[in-house]
């Protein structure tokens, strides 16, 4: 009776499973592993392929346009992180304040994050247009500019950063709120008791208890920051002089408009490597000062 | 009796703030009632002189978009209910049952959390070739069925119902599926909701996967259609903007109405897009 409740619990156990085990092995397990064997090959994506070897990390280890798309990608990632998981915190705490209108304040952080980074391509198009574009009008206001934005190969990077941050802000914003929710009335109240100032109990209190929230943000942000492409693809098609040309940009390149498959599944590993690496680091040196209360 | 809060210094910094997170919005919406000469002056007209309300019927014209949504909601709502659905049945029995395998099975699903989408990606297309189904919806709904993300989520909800509730309705003869249909899934409603909203928000933007996949305007979603609609209508702004205004209204609107929802939901996930 037991064993065969036990066998019984076997053959369901399978059965509920199969349907997500055929799926992701179909379409998550098996392009793993065929993605490192195209990484090996020259590949067109149409006719037979042919086994290269290493060739493909060969040749883009002295690829330079491959070597500026990472470089591109990884001043990208330095800027859009801190200044998008940085200004989330600030924004976090003005609007965890009782505050009047704070309804109205939060959902318009919030109301990017909808956005499809599509639609923002195509908004910031228009709102950084260099001629017409009501962004150099307001900035002339204040006497700045005007600027070339997407058309400037010196400026074009920092704009991408500018509009994935209004782009992806909100996010970051929702998870902190949340984690302050966490935060407990008492231990801010002893603080001040104690007679510490805003900044102390920020720094000491609030910060601390917060820092496991910040390392998931990190992370999190570090790894879509490498793999930015939507919005690069709409506005700037990784121009100009590919100035915008990160990583997955010159993937996406390499393989579907210019068909080296395989050349671009090598590309893809390397970009997977390079998630890997930073995401173990930034776990391991997170977790030696995160407060885990 | 309400509180009445005092003026806050903070408003000084919080108004600037919405701005900045509003007027690209807000832009976008004034110069989609703008004429096209309109548009094309410097310094901008920051009012427009009318509501030219004819951008909406011509950009509606100018490209299928009401086949674009109805692609982009089959495409959504099959992979919403495909997650429910597949991600409901794997979190109950790795929840739940022990069965030969289990672990290692689970550990590997988490493992595909870890890779890349890009590294997938080109096998994937080559895979869905040879499927028969580049060009088709069935391409961009067959991958997104179901999620490790989601069999994950709802695992660690199911775990923590109460085990006596299925112990009680397994005495009374009920099988596997009933306790999971009957007694599970009813108490795991926000979970649930939770797992919707994201694959929901996640399917409905996505774009790279629709530009790999989707070659024709006939099975294109709402935000391939959008892109190739700016490609073809390059400095017609006004007409862009009234575009762009249609593609973005539906979720915009359900967002806001929902925010509560959609709030908790990323808030409990870390996912967006």
């Amino acid at each position: 009776m037991i064993r065969r409740a036990a066998r019984s619990e076997h053959v369901s156990g399978w059965l509920f499973v199969l349907p997500a085990v055929a799926l992701i092995g179909l379409f998550g397990i098996v392009p793993i592993i065929w993605g490192a064997i195209l990484s090996l090959q020259q590949n067109d994506l149409l006719t037979p392929p042919k086994w290269v070897g290493l060739d493909n990390y060969r040749t883009l280890i002295h690829d330079p346009v491959f070597r500026a798309s990472v470089h591109r990608t990884i001043v990208y990632t330095l800027l859009f992180v801190p200044i998008s998981v940085g200004g989330a915190l600030a924004i976090a705490i003005l609007l965890n304040r009782r505050i009047r209108f704070s309804r109205f304040y939060r959902t318009a952080v919030f109301i990017p994050v909808a956005t499809s980074t599509v639609a923002t391509g195509i908004i910031f198009n228009w709102l950084l247009e260099p001629t017409y574009g009501v962004a150099n009008y307001l900035l002339g206001q204040i006497g700045l500019g005007p600027y070339g934005y997407f058309q400037d190969p010196d400026q074009a990077l920092y704009s991408i950063v500018a509009m994935t941050v209004w782009g992806w802000i909100g996010f970051d914003v929702i998870v902190y709120l949340a984690a302050l929710q966490g935060v407990p009335e008492e231990l801010v109240e002893a603080a001040k008791l104690d007679g510490a100032g805003r900044w102390a109990i920020f720094r000491n209190v609030v910060f601390p208890l917060l820092s496991p929230t910040t390392l998931f943000l990190v992370v999190w942000s570090t790894i879509n920051a490498l793999q930015v492409f939507d919005e690069i693809y709409v506005t700037t098609h990784g121009g100009p002089l590919q100035a915008t040309t990160v990583m997955v940009y010159y993937l996406f390149n390499q393989a579907f408009e210019l068909f080296h498959g395989g050349y671009a599944a090598a590309i893809a590993y390397v970009l997977f490597l390079m998630t890997l690496v930073l995401s173990v680091v930034q776990l391991w040196i997170g977790n030696r000062r995160v407060y885990y209360s | 009796m309400r509180l009445r809060l005092p003026f806050s210094p903070w408003h000084l910094v919080l108004i600037p703030l919405s701005a900045l997170m509003l007027i690209p919005l807000a832009w976008m919406l004034i110069t989609s009632f703008q004429t096209l000469s309109e548009s094309r002056h410097f310094p901008p007209h920051l009012l427009p002189s009318g509501l030219h309300w004819e951008n909406y019927p011509d950009a509606w014209n100018a490209a299928p978009f009401g086949r674009f949504f109805v692609n982009s909601l089959t495409v959504t709502l099959a992979s919403v209910a495909g997650n429910l659905v597949f991600c409901s049945l794997a979190g109950y029995a790795f929840a739940r049952l022990h069965f030969f395998g289990r672990d290692v099975l689970f550990v590997v699903l988490l493992a595909t959390l870890m890779v890349p989408f890009q590294v997938t990606m080109i096998p994937t297309f080559l895979i869905v070739k040879d499927l028969g189904l580049v060009n088709s919806l069935g391409a961009l709904i067959a991958p997104n069925l179901v999620t490790p993300f989601g069999i994950f989520l709802l695992r660690q909800f199911f775990r923590t119902i109460p085990i006596e509730l299925e112990e009680a309705a397994r005495m009374d003869g009920c099988s596997r599926l009933g306790v999971l249909v009957r007694i599970i899934i009813p108490l795991s409603l926000p979970a649930l909701a939770t797992l919707g909203i994201v694959v929901f928000l996640w399917t409905w933007n996505d774009f790279l996967w629709p530009l790999i996949v989707i070659a024709s305007p006939n099975e294109s979603t709402v935000q391939l259609g959008l892109a190739s609609f700016q490609g073809a209508h390059q400095t017609n702004w006004p007409l862009l903007m009234a575009g762009n205004v249609m593609a973005l209204a539906p979720m915009l609107i359900v967002f806001v109405v929902a925010q509560r929802y959609f709030v908790q939901s990323l808030a409990s996930t870390g996912l967006k897009g």
